[in-house]
């Protein structure tokens, strides 16, 4: 056999190979829709503990009573998402001062968004005195919405990083699969703020 | 009673070669406690309904798991004898057999055929066990889990007592059955008296609701079998099923508040001038604690620290200088008293019948 | 060692020999390729088997009669609880994986996985939970006092595992040493998931991969979905005894057992993910040593994707002693037979892959037909223990204990070794000895049966589990010392192999690139591979390539 007709063995995330008439999806898609998976899975338990000791508190504070819906905070996360698809499209066709535009804004309105997390726990912590260690309801909250904000941190570092090789002028559009795959972990990240939003904001209170 | 002043698995160091001896030690003791009133346990020899019925669901179960192992098993010896390989079997490959859609199917259905008998049998026992509610004869008995010892409460009876589980007998079959109310003071813990019912949790939080139905008069012995700390192995149980009048005098006796022998003042003084006040309840004196097994009727019990060793004065004085010594982890400090308060002590507590 | 890094010329040979030790050292610590890694992850597990097994042996030897004072109730719990968590998740895990590492870029002609650098950072994680998990002994009081390795059994029910319980650190050990290899085997199944979907080599569809490959695709799909709850759990757990948090806290209102339908819905389907990959070590093993391909390719890989579904339903049959109530209860009877069905199937496709073949008793037939006997019996104990009401007598009794050993060491471990005494071939260029390895066999089935079939009437007669000492009156004794009689014979037979390993390393005769002739892709490419797996990736037309080369009048294809 030909050697030069070996497949390189290590290639870019974008090499699809074909095997009769099928096209085989790219690694680093699966890898990272297996990833979501793994983490779908580990928040799912953690929603399951915040529903199953919905008003099992002992003591107050409870929900309706210190919550309030945090409607600033999601429009950021959610248009975050719509920025970043703009960036990954930017990137694509080779736009890359408004890719980068584009993934600043995400970054910024992710920030923004734990911002309005922080200044949320600040005021349940000194002012409501709910604590992780409070109560079941503050327990299960700051677990769940501490999670979710880890991996809104996550994903900022990623997308921050990201930004930092696309303002030195380093991105191709041949990495814009890449970009693409970390959006997708941004927008799974704005899919677990729905859910969250929904059992502790509406369902919880 | 594990033969002469043998030791519960206290802390000392002891070489391999002496474990061969000891083997032969221990089976004599064994021997000797078959001499005993207490029924070896064993989930085949049951002495209460809800065991009786275990079995004989037991029989369908081992039935059919025994049938297919026959089939199965047998169908591999015969394929291993039948097509083995001999000398010169190198070579040809023999006729390769892709599958077949009948067989694969056939041997699809038959196990699910076996599965639906099997599920709709057990459940009809599940539900069998889990539906029956007390009868007006019925005995209610609450039992408190503890690490490492049984709180046993008859709220009817006004009766507080521990480790030891005195039932009346309930026969004809299911006329005075009792219904045990399980909680627990920490973590969890599983009542298992293998002769008398299966097995259920007691878990902090949660109550559960056992009954048992003796139809065997007799002693029978049990443990905790939900791993609960150091001293799960010590946390044992027993069980003295009485016919009705037996049951009775034995309820009387316990109701009544603690002896008051004239002999044994001093040393009770010395009893509720210490620590032991804290833990333990004696009724009718300053003692109520309820952190401890309560010892108004210490002595009507045949074992104490829960089942470890058995009941005398002696063994009584050595626990209460150190328990550690005799049930390595229990959570009773020792005492620390001196010659004279232990001797008291343990003179009066001999008088708690 | 350099014979497991591929062919060399004269040259390169020379030149080889005269490589310093830490050269090598640095090659294998830095390596991320995955047939060395796969090598690590399967020494590291049997390194770790035996210390989990020298537990076991002490175990044992407490157990052998009654009020025996040979080691304290304190000692005797921390033993327990590291021989079962050192099995599940140092052992039987890194096996099962390593295996999958080595074998599933050869089994679908790649060069590699997808993420080779994630793999190497799987494996590490894996060394450093272990080794953080084992550091706990001498953390703590000290080695004399069995310092503070941890001591609420491998499953750390609440609330002993909670701080009021559980004092000190042993518990945090098992919880983060537990955390960091979790993480590690997550990476690893993501990793497998990826390679299986999207580098199979030209021609093999889903349908023609080998059915490890489908066995180890299925037990990665599996951990992705419930490893993560185990993390979770964890998570909590760490939160509860630093944080003061009330997850498991029964004081605060919490659920005792939340923490067990959470250990669980990971716990159940975790011992698929243990056994399944054995599956697949038997269906490549019985066709070759039967020479017949196996019967039923398509069903089996049917019914291991639904046990994956179907296992992940069945997890409270752990807790039908905790009072559910009858109706759940009876749910997860249902739900745990019917997971039985697929399981019983597949023995039935290998019975039928053997009839009509020509046997052949060599020592990884020999591990694979004992398997066939132990797990037929694994499985019915299995059927006995789904019956609710007759699991209210034996669950938490040394009948459950000798069921799972009958699954994992009469099913999992015999596998392995079948699994071993077949690829060291492929591995190292030489092939094992087959008369250590019928020694090892026998010694191992003598004295893993003389053990564990005894345990099943121990708990018959009432012995409950995790138990450092009995009173003499319960009747246990003689049967408790016949089952640690087992024990030196089973010492024995892994001696046995250890020895057989390290004379066939030097001396086994060479193997060549199929000793067994075999069909799958691994063997046809030299033993060990070269670094680079295949000269040229290959083109597959069937479920058996090399089948078809060997009989080119008879392919398979049509057959399919």
């Amino acid at each position: 056999m030909d050697p030069t007709s070996e497949e390189p063995a290590m290639s870019v995330a974008s090499t699809t190979r074909e095997i009769g008439d099928e096209a085989l999806p790219s690694r680093g898609k699966v890898g990272v829709i297996a990833l979501i998976a793994c983490e779908s899975s580990l928040l799912a338990v953690f929603v399951v503990a915040y529903l199953f000791y919905l008003g099992k508190s002992l003591s107050g504070p409870y929900p309706k009573d210190v919550l309030d819906f945090p409607l600033l905070g999601t429009i950021f996360l959610f248009t975050s998402s719509v920025t970043v698809v703009f960036a990954v499209r930017a990137l694509r066709r080779g736009a890359s001062s408004a890719g980068a535009g584009w993934l600043a804004a995400t970054v910024l309105l992710g920030v923004g968004f734990l911002s309005r997390t922080a200044r949320e726990w600040q005021r349940l912590i000194f002012h409501d005195g709910l604590t992780i260690s409070t109560n079941l309801f503050g327990t299960t909250f700051y677990s769940l919405v501490g999670l979710h904000a880890g991996h809104v941190v996550v994903g900022l570092l990623m997308l921050t990083v990201i930004l930092g090789c696309a303002v030195r002028g380093a991105l191709r559009p041949s990495h814009a699969e890449r970009v693409e795959l970390v959006s997708w972990y941004w927008h799974f990240v704005d899919v677990v703020w729905f859910v969250v939003l929904t059992v502790v904001y509406v369902v919880g209170r | 009673m594990s033969g002469k002043g043998r030791q519960w698995g206290c802390r000392r160091s002891r070489r391999l070669g002496r474990i061969l001896p000891s083997v032969a030690g221990s089976w004599f003791a064994a021997a000797a406690s078959a001499r005993e009133a207490v029924e070896q346990p064993n989930i085949f020899f049951p002495a209460s309904t809800p065991a009786y019925a275990i079995r004989e669901l037991s029989w369908l179960v081992l039935g059919i798991t025994g049938a297919i192992f026959v089939v199965v098993a047998g169908l591999l010896v015969y394929i291993l004898v039948r097509f083995r390989g001999g000398a010169g079997s190198e070579g040809t490959d023999p006729p390769q057999i892709y599958g077949s859609q009948r067989i694969e199917l056939a041997w699809t259905l038959v196990p699910l055929l076996i599965v639906v008998v099997l599920f709709l049998t057990t459940a009809r026992y599940l539900f069998a066990i889990e539906l029956t509610r007390p009868t007006a004869g019925a005995l209610e008995v609450t039992m408190v889990g503890h690490q490492w010892w049984w709180e046993i409460r008859y709220p009817a009876l006004g009766i507080v007592t521990a480790n030891e589980l005195h039932l009346p007998l309930s026969l004809p079959e299911g006329t005075s059955p009792t219904f045990i109310t399980l909680q627990s003071a920490d973590v969890i813990h599983s009542f298992w008296v293998p002769q008398l019912a299966g097995k259920l949790d007691l878990i902090p939080n949660k109550t559960n609701r056992l009954w048992l139905d003796p139809r065997r008069p007799g002693t029978y012995v049990g443990q905790c079998a939900q791993f609960c700390g150091v001293q799960h192995a010590g946390m044992l149980l027993r069980v003295v099923v009485h016919p009705k009048p037996e049951f009775d005098a034995w309820a009387a006796a316990q109701r009544s508040p603690a002896a008051d022998e004239p002999s044994a003042h001093l040393g009770r003084q010395v009893f509720e001038s210490v620590a032991c006040v804290s833990c333990h309840t004696v009724r009718g004196t300053r003692a109520n604690g309820l952190f401890g097994p309560d010892l108004t009727h210490l002595m009507s019990r045949t074992t104490i620290g829960s089942g470890v060793i058995d009941n005398t004065p002696e063994h009584l004085r050595a626990w209460i200088d150190d328990p550690n010594h005799l049930k390595p982890g229990v959570l009773m400090p020792a005492m620390a008293l001196s010659r004279e308060d232990l001797d008291q002590v343990v003179a009066y507590l001999a008088t708690l019948r | 060692m350099s014979a497991i890094t591929g062919p060399l010329s004269e040259g390169e040979a020379a030149a080889d020999a005269q490589r310093p030790w830490t050269s090598t050292l640095h090659e294998w610590a830095m390596t991320v390729d995955h047939k060395r890694l796969g090598i690590m992850y399967v020494l590291g597990g049997l390194v770790f088997f035996v210390v989990a097994g020298s537990e076991a042996t002490l175990i044992r030897l407490q157990l052998i009669h009654s009020n025996n004072t040979l080691i304290s109730p304190q000692l005797f719990n921390r033993l327990l609880t590291m021989h079962g968590t050192t099995m599940v998740f140092f052992v039987g895990i890194p096996i099962v994986f390593g295996f999958a590492n080595y074998l599933v870029p050869l089994m679908i002609g790649a060069r590699d996985l997808a993420f080779p650098r994630l793999n190497a950072f799987g494996f590490w994680l894996f060394l450093f939970g272990g080794l953080l998990l084992y550091f706990s002994f001498i953390a703590g009081d000290g080695l004399a006092g069995a310092g503070s390795a941890p001591d609420v059994g491998w499953f750390a029910y609440s609330p002993l595992a909670g701080r009021a319980f559980s004092r000190g650190h042993s518990t945090d050990f098992w919880t983060v040493g537990l955390l960091i290899a979790g993480i590690g085997t997550n990476a690893t199944a993501i990793n497998l998931v990826a390679s299986v979907f999207t580098m199979r080599c030209p021609g093999m569809t889903l349908g023609r991969m080998p059915l490890f490959v489908w066995m180890m695709l299925v037990v990665s799909g599996m951990t992705l979905i419930i490893l993560p709850p185990l993390t979770a759990a964890q998570i909590m757990l760490l939160f509860d005894r630093f944080l003061g948090s009330h997850f498991f806290d029964t004081q605060a209102g919490g659920s005792a057992l939340l923490w067990q339908h959470f250990f669980w819905f990971f716990g159940h389907p975790e011992v698929y993910v243990l056994m399944v990959p054995g599956f697949g070590y038997v269906s490549e093993i019985i066709p070759v040593f039967s020479r017949k391909v196996i019967f039923g390719y398509a069903m089996v890989a049917a019914a291991s994707v639904s046990i994956g579904f179907v296992a992940l339903t069945t997890w409270a049959h752990h807790m039908f002693t905790v009072g559910l109530g009858a109706a759940p209860n009876a749910l997860f009877v249902a739900s745990t037979m019917l997971v039985g069905v697929p399981t019983g199937i597949k023995i039935f496709n290998w019975l039928a892959t053997i009839y009509g073949g020509r046997i052949r008793f060599q020592v990884p037939m020999l591990f694979c037909l004992a398997f066939l006997f132990q797990f037929l019996c694994a499985g019915l104990t299995g059927i006995m223990l789904s019956v609710a009401p007759f699991d209210y007598q034996l669950h938490d009794s040394y009948f459950v204990v000798a069921h799972f050993h009958f699954v994992l060491i009469g099913g999992l471990l015999f596998t392995i070794f079948a699994a071993i005494y077949y690829w060291f071939p492929k591995v190292t260029g030489r092939m094992l000895s087959e008369r250590l390895g019928r020694w090892h066999f026998w010694l191992l089935v003598l004295g893993f049966n003389l053990t564990f079939v005894t345990l099943h009437f121990v708990g018959f007669a009432g012995m409950p589990r995790r138990i450092y000492t009995y009173p003499a009156d319960r009747g246990w004794d003689l049967l408790n010392t016949v089952a640690t009689l087992g024990v030196p014979l089973q010492i024995a037979a892994v001696l046995c192999f250890v020895v057989n390993v390290v004379v066939s390393l030097r001396r086994g005769a060479v193997a060549g690139n199929d000793p067994w002739d075999a069909w799958t892709l691994e063997w046809g490419t030299t033993s060990p591979p070269p670094a680079y797996n295949f000269e040229s990736i290959p083109i597959v037309h069937s479920r058996r390539p090399l089948w078809d080369l060997k009989h080119p009048e008879d392919p398979d294809g049509p057959h399919e």
